[in-house]
């Protein structure tokens, strides 16, 4: 790896995100986010062997209720929302050949 | 009658009960300083005039907020209104159901009026990030009115909402509360439901208030919070009246002082309000402690790894198929995700779903992301070290006042550290609060100050209990911005 390669491949990570970016995104982004990621490299100093990582502050365990039906929303509700929607479904591009 | 627009709840719920005004006088009141104020602020993206006036009308007096008007962040959806995260990726999306928030607001004789202005889907420092226009300070029009609540604190500053809703994720409600010079709470993770929130970082967001006044916040956490079948992080704990401590006096009190937290870099004006609050909370009965949350300089770090991670995971849900916008350049599916997607999002979205996106990848996840929430331990360790000596802790909320606009926004790393006092309090679970301490002289204007009072989970009333206490004791809350 040459000095000059980037620390973070933002066309390879925005394919994955599934975020179409312009060139000039590419190149703004690419060197905004290496001196974000040089700053928070600073975890990186900290002994951390023994330590429980927490996901949330509060944890609660195991929520359930009751297995019963509740109510929701309509179909009808939910398909007003939809960009492209006919016959009660979400239409999308064709997927399969 | 005519009203102060400055009104508190309280003050309101005492006239209307007095029946001195109706409901429907104290909206349309509102309404024209609305409409007079906002086109200078720009901090509500719309209102429905018409419901709000059904609302009014309909408002029972006899319940805890009843005809109270509140006004809602565009990140918590209300039924059939407009709600957009001030991004243009949702559309002409409208919400087909209440948040629970807002539902409890409506059970308590409450009613949303007003979508507020925000850094698209709370990300940002400054507002600036909307989607829509940047929302401006009332104390000076070239200025910032923090974010990501900037529309919420902005509208209370600006006497144009009697409260608002807000929702904090690293420091967005107290910091724009202390830019614009109002009280700013955050109540304990867990403590209010976030269904009916668009999630940003989700083990971090909590939503909260921005009012006149401390008891006002008091009143609307009484109204909001509880625990919410649709929400398995709200958590089951017994009623309680938050006002009940409001009055008590300090004495015997020991309030922390974080010595990482008064570091060299701080605008003098914000030292000298923060150290003369520490006085007065000296001479109100309470006793400083010096203490150290030795973990402080990797809170920011450590919050934009979590919350970058959460939110490029929460925003995948936005690809144009089920609801919002839907590009009409698409190809095939792929292209459909990714051009939605494309013109969706603002630049500082994009930037945070990539970040989150490489702390997610394989090889970089361990390295990242689990060790940060190994450091989001420390942190809330910290705080629980802190706590046994003392009842609260203190601080600015903000290192230095209003900035300008277009000041940082070229800069991502600096509008970050922006956040640098309020995000361990999201990391750790704590509530908090920012309230007005003073005013900072910055290129010849004076801007408000914000003091951050910093409580353990679930003692929410302590921390109205000082607040107030401080709050009744100084003349801050009567100050007003010339500029309106």
């Amino acid at each position: 790896m040459s000095a000059s390669t980037p620390a973070i491949d933002v066309a390879y990570l925005a394919r994955l995100a599934r975020i179409q970016l312009t060139a000039d995104e590419e190149t703004l982004f690419t060197g905004q986010l290496e001196r974000v990621l040089e700053h928070i490299a600073k975890i990186n100093t900290l002994d951390l062997s023994g330590i429980e990582p927490t996901a949330h502050a509060i944890s609660v365990f195991d929520v359930v209720r009751e297995d019963v039906v509740g109510e929701s929303l309509s179909k009808q509700v939910v398909l007003e929302q939809a960009p492209h929607a006919a016959n009660g479904l979400f239409v999308v591009p064709k997927v399969l050949e | 009658m005519k009203t102060s627009p400055f009104l508190t709840i309280a003050e309101a719920r005492r006239l209307l009960v007095a029946k001195k005004i109706s409901p429907l006088e104290l909206l349309e009141e509102l309404e024209t300083r609305i409409k007079t104020v906002n086109p200078k602020i720009k901090a509500y993206l719309s209102w429905d005039s018409e419901q709000a006036r059904k609302d009014a009308l309909e408002a029972d007096l006899s319940k805890p907020l009843g005809g109270i008007p509140i006004g809602i962040k565009d990140a918590i959806v209300v039924k059939n209104a407009p709600t957009n995260s001030s991004s243009k990726i949702l559309g002409d999306y409208h919400a087909p159901y209440d948040a629970t928030v807002i539902s409890r607001l409506r059970a308590a004789g409450a009613f949303p009026m007003g979508r507020l202005n925000m850094d698209e889907f709370a990300m940002g420092s400054s507002t600036e990030n909307s989607a829509f226009h940047p929302t401006y300070n009332p104390w000076d029009q070239t200025r910032i009115p923090g974010g990501s609540s900037g529309g919420s604190a902005a509208a209370v500053a600006a006497g144009m909402a009697l409260a608002t809703l807000g929702s904090d994720t690293g420091g967005s409600i107290r910091q724009p509360a202390a830019l614009c010079g109002c009280v700013g709470f955050k109540p304990t993770y867990g403590r209010v439901s976030r269904y009916g929130l668009i999630a940003f970082a989700s083990s971090l967001d909590q939503i909260g208030s921005l009012t006149h006044s401390v008891e006002d916040s008091a009143l609307l956490l009484n109204a909001i919070a509880g625990h919410d079948p649709h929400d398995s992080t709200s958590l089951q704990l017994p009623h309680e009246d938050f006002t009940s401590e409001i009055g008590r006096d300090l004495k015997g009190m020991r309030f922390g002082i974080p010595k990482e937290y008064f570091v060299d870099g701080m605008e003098p004006g914000v030292r000298a309000a923060v150290d003369q609050a520490i006085q007065q909370l000296v001479s109100l009965g309470a006793e400083p402690v010096e203490i150290s949350l030795p973990h402080t300089e990797y809170a920011v770090s450590t919050y934009y790894i979590i919350v970058t991670a959460e939110a490029s995971s929460n925003l995948a849900r936005f690809d144009g198929i089920r609801y919002g916008h839907r590009t009409t350049q698409s190809t095939d599916l792929l292209s459909l995700y990714e051009k939605t997607r494309e013109e969706g999002f603002g630049a500082e979205v994009k930037r945070r779903i990539i970040l989150g996106t490489y702390v997610l990848t394989k090889g970089h996840h361990d390295a990242y992301y689990l060790r940060a929430q190994k450091v989001r331990t420390l942190i809330r360790k910290d705080f629980e070290e802190a706590f046994k000596k003392v009842d609260f802790i203190l601080s600015p909320t903000s290192p230095e006042t209003a900035f300008k606009l277009g000041e940082k926004v070229l800069d991502p790393l600096k509008m970050y550290l922006a956040d640098i006092f309020t995000i361990a309090g999201n990391l750790s679970g704590i509530c908090g609060m920012s309230l007005p301490c003073g005013f900072s002289k910055r290129d010849g204007i004076e801007l408000p100050v914000g003091l951050q009072l910093l409580g353990p989970s679930f003692e929410e009333k302590r921390l109205f209990r000082v607040g107030h206490a401080y709050e009744q004791s100084t003349e801050w809350r009567h100050r007003r911005p010339s500029t309106l």
